[in-house]
């Protein structure tokens, strides 16, 4: 009976299926090529070859070269491990301020702080585009061009990640804070060995974002990394691809290393990432 | 008990600034400061060093702006790209959450991870895969004349309308199941015996969707909608890697223009481009207000 009922309303969903798996076989699609072609060489992936090949080796060599000939000091290692620095960097700095003032602003909340924080939301309009010119000065100025504080300053504290915190801190146990307190903890204490382990989950899911963002940032990159070598893997892809004629089976091979690391995160931390982008609206 | 409290309280309140002062201070230093030197520049005009104020002050906006066409054309781009690609991603993202949102759909997990793994790629990465398939040598042509549909390939980024297209395809595709994530937790939110409720009395799937989902889901639809607008109106690396703002500037971004009148070789326009990024800024600002609009009637 049972069994029935229930193939009967798997067959009512089956238009559901199908769209889905529609949806899924585009979504997925552009990703599954991107690393066949990667190992085929351009003859083949003009000819619409979409299985793997055996060109893996060559476009990776290829592509070892054309890093390499980026200018004084490049070399694909230096990108992935310029990539690398910047994006963890960048990681472990934002979720620690932004988490000491997600703290700050809810557990510690009066008047003017609420007051502030509604100021510090309003740095969510400011387009990238139009601070671009006066970061630049600025960091000319200051001698961070080409440095890691030049790539990650302007994106260490962001409202989204402040709120983030802010709106999760609200299930962190005030009681605890209190029974502390009356012990004689130090209120940094407090932050160090009580909250910040408390809300390891806060933390994994702002790193993963903070991570992914960093790691694919291109406009700010793309401004304060003159020098060659200290350009990312995002700005050596924009550079592969300008040629006259394009080498499609090295492109691809350059788009999945650039790729490898965040789709691992996805897949491992797919959770996570899923709960930091949607993380400051609960 | 309540008079030591007060002097620890105090003590509290220096912590608490001490908290968020480091993050607070970097933003005004990081986004404030550099919008009101951007306002500033934004009135200067020439180039490089030799930046000279406007006479009159307001030349950029009330002069320069008006009269160029290519950035005329950029708004115009952009606002194309966001009329067509956020209705359609945010329908097709509400109707796949719906979907899996259902407990009797099978493989949820497998469907779920495959719609988000679009995300998983950097905007630049997808990018160039995009212009690998759209080539005139690439993928699409050679299925589309295996199908026998064209006789001859299309040459996608090099005309003006398959351009803009493949961009606003592009879009679709990577930010489709992103937002389909945002929908998902809302849906979660909401007691799955509505929706049994709404069987018994005989309401169809498309009533359930208009009269359950849509209205219980309206302040995260508000919100994936702000979102796009804005994201959409900032549009940047799409348009540098996938058409390169061609053919002749015709698929171009405002973003991308500015970043050219700015870092271009041999341009350095600060005083305009920062006028030209006045202009986003000021879209934003609208947004924001009609978002805050919208968001205070509570129906």
């Amino acid at each position: 009976m049972t069994e029935r009922k229930s193939s009967a309303i798997q067959r009512r969903l089956i238009p559901s299926y199908i769209f889905l798996v529609i949806v899924s076989f585009f979504s997925v699609f552009p990703i599954f090529w991107m690393i066949t072609a990667a190992t085929n060489n351009t003859v083949d992936i003009a000819r619409g070859k979409i299985w793997f090949g055996n060109q893996a080796v060559t476009n990776f060599k290829a592509l070892l070269e054309a890093a390499s000939s980026q200018g004084a000091g490049t070399s694909l290692g230096r990108f992935l491990g310029n990539s690398f620095i910047y994006a963890a960097s960048q990681t472990i700095l934002c979720i620690f301020l932004c988490s000491l003032a997600g703290y700050g602003f809810e557990l510690y909340h009066d008047r003017y702080k609420d007051k502030l924080f509604g100021v510090l939301l309003m740095a969510m309009m400011v387009p990238q585009v139009a601070t671009l010119i006066p970061l630049f000065t600025m960091m000319s100025k200051l001698g961070f061009l080409n440095t890691i504080p030049g790539f990650m300053l302007p994106a260490i504290s962001t409202p989204f990640m402040i709120m983030m915190f802010r709106q999760n801190s609200r299930n962190f146990p005030v009681q605890i804070m209190e029974a502390a307190r009356i012990d004689g903890e130090s209120e940094w204490k407090i932050f160090f060995t009580m909250y910040m382990p408390i809300m390891r989950s806060t933390y994994a899911a702002a790193a993963v974002i903070t991570f992914m963002n960093a790691w694919n940032a291109y406009m700010w990159p793309r401004a304060v990394m003159t020098k060659n070598s200290a350009q990312t893997m995002q700005i050596l892809l924009t550079n592969l691809s300008n040629g006259y004629v394009i080498d499609y089976g090295l492109l691809m091979m350059a788009v999945l290393f650039c790729s490898a690391p965040t789709m691992i995160i996805f897949f491992v931390m797919q959770r996570q990432f899923a709960e930091g982008i949607t993380g400051a609206v609960k | 008990m309540r008079k030591k409290g007060k002097s620890v309280t105090g003590k509290q309140q220096t912590a608490g600034w001490a908290f968020l002062a480091p993050a607070s201070l970097l933003i005004f230093i990081m986004s404030f400061y550099p919008m009101v030197m951007a306002f500033i520049t934004s009135l200067k005009t020439g180039s490089g060093v030799k930046l000279k104020w406007g006479d009159p002050l307001f030349i950029n906006y009330i002069k320069n702006i008006p009269a160029d066409k290519t950035f005329i054309r950029s708004m115009g781009n952009t606002f194309l790209y966001l009329i067509i690609e956020v209705p359609v991603m945010l329908i097709l993202a509400i109707i796949l959450a719906q979907i899996l949102n259902n407990p009797d759909i099978r493989f949820k997990g497998i469907f779920r991870t495959m719609v988000f793994m679009p995300c998983a790629v950097s905007l630049v990465s997808y990018s160039l895969i995009f212009r690998s398939l759209f080539a005139r040598e690439g993928l699409v042509n050679s299925v589309l004349s295996g199908m026998g549909l064209i006789s001859e390939n299309i040459n996608w980024l090099g005309s003006t309308g398959t351009a803009r297209a493949v961009i606003i395809i592009g879009l679709i595709w990577r930010w489709t199941g992103y937002n389909m994530v945002f929908y998902l937790a809302g849906l979660q939110n909401i007691d799955y015996q509505v929706y049994e409720a709404a069987k018994i009395d005989g309401a169809n799937g498309w009533k359930t969707f208009w009269r359950i989902t849509v209205p219980l889901l309206k302040p995260v639809i508000v919100m994936t909608a702000i979102m796009s607008i804005n994201g959409t109106l900032q549009l940047f690396d799409e348009s540098v890697n996938l058409t390169n703002g061609g053919p002749a500037n015709t698929s171009i971004t405002m973003s991308h223009y500015i970043w050219n009148e700015a870092f271009g070789q041999g341009v350095g326009h600060f005083g305009y481009a920062s006028a030209m990024s006045f202009v986003i800024f000021i879209m934003v600002a609208i947004l924001a207000a009609i978002n805050l609009k919208v968001g205070d009637t509570r129906d």
